[in-house]
């Protein structure tokens, strides 16, 4: 059996690449780098958009990135089938790709926000959250400036009675986020965007002090396995 | 509109040129006369007049700096010292790390936001241009009261631009200071720190060595940035339009300092840089003198050739500028091709500006003709050296002699813990510190509230073995035992740090100081700066850690009234393996509790006499280096043998906040009985002490470590419950240690 092959994509500006590609690589998948300027996904069976602040976060975060060459080929793909977590600034890039509804706003408090963040999480029915019990609490980071969570009255209706609300902040909301909303996932589950930080999560040593973050791995490595 | 070649200037012998303007004595103009045997162009003038400025040439401070250098300890770590752009510390397995401090105080004060941002990107390059990755960044900040107005301009102004600038690069925040005191109030210190890691035989100098090799500006355009006087060059020398005020503070881009970041990286890897040196303070001046300088002797620019983001800029302009986000290197003309593909790869401009050249003079042109042709040594380091005059301040004894003596002791210690624990210089900065990104590039082991910051080394580097090291960082200063007493303030700030590294288990290895004083021109400032400056180097040599580097900032004063002298000291320690490190205070139950070092009744600049009386006079506590080395033994060996499952270093508050902030750390109580005068012993400020937690069955093998040093240990209690008991004495809820912790900031920025 070949080891399952996750995309890990570097825009220039992005900060949390080689935090993704230790997690992914923690779980026994294999992390393969893709760079914003290439025409090729190569081959892989999974991406992983990470966090940071690709093209400065100028105009507005992730509106430059999702016009970069990598990501033709990595929207269509997505929306074929192909498992896409995106994570804060990635969060950000596949709203602003519709890949996901909704956007991500300046926090409420206007100020940058890193803590560990309890969060619940309310679907387990993604290629993401598998390993994950529903209504499991975890603690994860979130870190940024930029993560309240906004769309219409109807989307979010539509979001909260189709079971796409994927994480929930529980014991405080860090940015204001409307329903409390951390994380969502398109309808058909494989493209899932969240603000916390599951790839700063998954050692004791560092990051932290919980390895939560580690399901979010295992579930794309299990899928990716049973495939 | 004419410029002012060296051909004109050679005509023109008596032109008046605006020196005065550019902050030069007339001594010194008069020295560059000579040295040019006529008198300067205007451009020269900019470079002249930068490079000898206190800021660059560090004029004033030189003759007490050497200390550093002829007191130095022996340090086998020492790689790279004084001197370069940062100091590089060997910290075993073939790594590397380096590290600096350096100041932005001013600008911070005039636009906060921008000030602070461009302190971080400031030091970021000096260390990338030592062929390092910078890993983690940490800020020393004082302001002015916390209820001033002013300060709620400025802090959060800081705390922002920290956040933006630090943040968009991707690097963890690891640690710092937040200190509040009204002599800051005109003048706040912005101190900001960045460390990096390479391997040992990467080190990159800033040198242009061989001729004929090109020189490459890369990195952001050049603007109108914090040129400063230049602008009177370029009206008042000629029949130029009034230039439109320049911006004094330069602005920050951090998305183009994180591209030029990744860029350095690879062109290191790919081993086509022969010099680097990143463009700060005095810009391409200060970049071309100093290279040339330390090269071969000689080189050749066309600032023509420069990228300007403003066309109309003067070339005296061009060479002030400080623009952020450029470096220059020195690259062989057949590497030039794949220098610039890396670049191109990283959308990083770059520019070849000029070339090594062997003819011991620095040239440059504009339109073709001569507007520089100087010795590069003149300007980068034979700048002038000033013996100023310096003695004790008039008040100094009257203040050593009103000591806390006087003052009524309280009562209720109950009611005192928590008054200092409220207070803004104790209380907690999570409004601060969680505006940072501690986490990316999942290296940090401990960051604040921790003692110190802490890293594993995880990097991928050529020539690397996976590594179980990790490097620890503190900065620490008392701006009040320093005004009480320089000499020993500087050495109880080393002292702290010191302590804040050993108590995570990591041995001390080097210094690094941003030596933040008044106007040098005031024989009383003076003072406290040598004195300073003398206690800092002799208790290096006796710690056995030598200064690696560094920077001084004078006229920190509004009007006649100098900030108190505040001499912020950074220590850099390595531990053999970081799963061995020691978190901060109390992670569980059922420990034994331990002080170790001896408390003596030292209230002098103390934090009780700050904030219970507003008093500062006497002396600040002793700075025992013996018992702090031994002390720092003790810690260290003790981790090692992983006896420690909890540290905490005593400092500001002492033994009261030392014992509330560890059972803060994980909701964990503890009850401890003394058997001393219980207000001494809860906020006396004795230096070289610290509290441990360790399982019962290990205490006597600690108590034994400790005799074997002469560190004095004593059992005081156990951890467990749910308050902070000090028998007979007082009882507080952790829970209300924790309100009365962490609503003073939000209460007062919001």
């Amino acid at each position: 059996m070949s080891a399952a092959r996750v995309g890990v994509v570097t825009f220039p500006g992005t900060l949390d690449d080689q935090d993704a590609a230790r997690a992914v690589g923690l779980v026994g998948a294999q992390a393969v780098p893709l760079w914003h300027g290439d025409h090729d996904l190569k081959g892989v069976d999974a991406v992983f958009l990470p966090g940071g602040f690709s093209y400065g976060d100028y105009l507005r975060c992730g509106a430059i990135s999702r016009f970069a060459p990598l990501m033709e080929q990595l929207i269509p793909a997505a929306r074929a089938g192909l498992p896409v977590l995106g994570t804060c600034n990635g969060f950000q890039i596949l709203c602003e790709a519709h890949l996901l509804p909704g956007a991500l706003t300046r926090n409420a408090s206007l100020h940058y926000v890193c803590r560990d963040q309890r969060v619940r999480i309310e679907s387990t029915d993604t290629a993401w959250t598998s390993a994950f019990a529903p209504g499991q609490e975890i603690v994860l980071p979130v870190k940024h400036g930029e993560g309240r969570y906004v769309a219409s009255a109807e989307t979010l209706a539509s979001l909260e009675a189709g079971g796409q609300v994927v994480v929930r902040y529980v014991g405080g909301n860090p940015n204001g986020a409307m329903n409390d909303i951390a994380g969502i996932r398109n309808e058909a589950g494989n493209v899932v965007g969240l603000m916390p930080h599951p790839e700063h999560a998954v050692e004791e040593l560092v990051g932290a002090p919980s390895t939560d973050g580690l399901g979010f791995f295992t579930s794309i490595l299990k899928k990716l396995v049973n495939a | 509109m004419s410029t002012d070649s060296v051909k004109r200037a050679e005509g023109t012998p008596d032109e008046p040129m605006p020196f005065a303007e550019l902050g030069m004595k007339q001594e010194e103009y008069d020295r560059v006369r000579e040295i040019l045997g006529r008198r300067p162009t205007g451009s020269e003038l900019a470079i002249y007049s930068v490079m000898w400025s206190e800021h660059c040439s560090y004029k004033s401070s030189k003759v007490h700096l050497k200390q550093f250098a002829t007191k130095a300890p022996h340090s086998e770590a020492l790689l790279v010292g004084m001197g370069e752009n940062a100091g590089v510390v060997d910290i075993g397995d073939g790594w590397a790390a380096t590290f600096k401090i350096e100041s932005h105080n001013h600008p911070s004060y005039v636009e906060p936001h921008q000030g602070a941002a461009t302190g971080v990107g400031g030091i970021v390059r000096d260390i990338m241009s030592m062929g390092a990755r910078p890993i983690a960044v940490m800020d020393a900040l004082r302001f002015g009261g916390a209820d001033q107005d002013d300060t709620r301009r400025v802090l959060p102004g800081v705390v922002e631009g920290i956040s933006h600038y630090g943040n968009c690069l991707g690097l963890p925040n690891i640690g710092g200071e937040v200190v509040f005191d009204p002599c800051y109030i005109g003048n706040p210190l912005v101190n900001a720190l960045c460390v990096g890691l390479l391997r040992k035989d990467q080190i990159k100098l800033a040198t242009a060595p061989g001729p004929g090799n090109k020189v490459v500006l890369f990195g952001a355009s050049t603007g109108p940035d914090g040129i400063g006087g230049a602008s009177v060059l370029a009206s008042a020398t000629f029949e130029d339009e009034s230039q439109a005020k320049r911006p004094a503070v330069q602005v920050g881009d951090p998305f183009m300092e994180k591209l030029l970041i990744e860029c350095c990286l690879e062109l290191y890897a790919a081993d086509v840089v022969v010099g680097i040196q990143d463009l700060g303070a005095a810009g391409v001046s200060c970049a071309t003198t100093e290279l040339a300088a330390k090269g071969t002797g000689g080189m050749h620019v066309d600032l023509n050739l420069v990228p300007l983001r403003d066309a109309s800029l003067r070339p005296e302009e061009i060479l002030m500028s400080e623009s952020q986000e450029r470096m220059m290197a020195v690259v062989r003309p057949s590497d030039i091709p794949a220098f610039m593909a890396i670049c191109e790869r990283w959308d990083v401009p770059a520019t070849v500006i000029g070339e090594v050249t062997d003819t011991g003079r620095l040239v440059m042109t504009w339109d073709g003709e001569t507007i520089v042709d100087i010795p590069p040594g003149t300007a980068a380091d034979d700048g002038p050296v000033y013996e100023r005059p310096f003695h004790e301040p008039a008040g100094q004894a009257a203040l050593n002699a009103d000591t806390p003596d006087r003052l009524a002791r309280p009562l209720n210690l109950k009611a005192t813990l928590l008054k200092l624990l409220g207070s803004p210089n104790l209380a907690s900065k999570e409004w601060v510190t969680g505006q940072y990104d501690r986490y990316v590039r999942s290296n940090t082991v401990l960051a604040q509230p921790a003692d110190a910051g802490m890293l594993r080394i995880s990097e991928v580097m050529a020539g690397a073995e996976p590594t179980t090291r990790g490097i620890a960082l503190s900065t620490d200063g008392n701006g009040r035992y320093a005004k009480l007493d320089p000499y020993a303030g500087a050495q109880l700030a080393l002292a702290e740090a010191y302590r804040n590294v050993a108590v995570t288990g990591a041995e001390p290895l080097a210094v690094t100081n941003c030596l933040n004083f008044g106007s040098p021109e005031d024989p009383e400032v003076m003072w406290q700066f040598a004195e300073a400056v003398r206690g800092l180097a002799d208790a290096c040599r006796t710690l056995g850690v030598p200064v690696t580097g560094g920077n001084v900032s004078f006229y920190n004063q509004t009007g006649s009234t100098p900030i108190h002298p505040t001499p912020v000291v950074g220590v850099l320690g390595v531990i053999d393996d970081v799963a061995k490190r020691v978190p901060t205070g109390f992670a569980a139950e059922g420990l034994r509790v331990a002080l170790l070092g001896e408390t003596r009744e030292e209230f002098g600049g103390s934090e009780w006499a700050h904030v219970a009386h507003g008093h500062l006079g006497g002396l600040p506590p002793e700075a025992d280096l013996v018992a702090e080395q031994a002390l720092g033994t003790v810690l260290v060996e003790a981790a090692r043998r992983g006896l420690l499952e909890g540290s905490h270093d005593l400092s500001d508050g002492g033994l009261a906040i030392a014992l509330a902030e560890s059972c803060l750390a994980r909701g964990v109580g503890v009850t401890v009985a003394l058997t001393e005068d219980p207000f001494i012993g809860l906020f006396s400020e004795s230096a070289a002490r610290a509290l441990v937690a360790v399982r019962p069955e290990s205490f006597d093998e600690l108590a034994a470590l400790c005799a074997e040093h002469e560190v004095p240990c004593y059992g005081l209690g156990s951890t467990g419950g749910t308050s902070l008991v000090v028998e007979n004495v007082l009882d507080v809820p952790v829970e209300e240690l924790r309100e009365t912790h962490s609503a003073t900031l939000p209460a007062l920025f919001g």
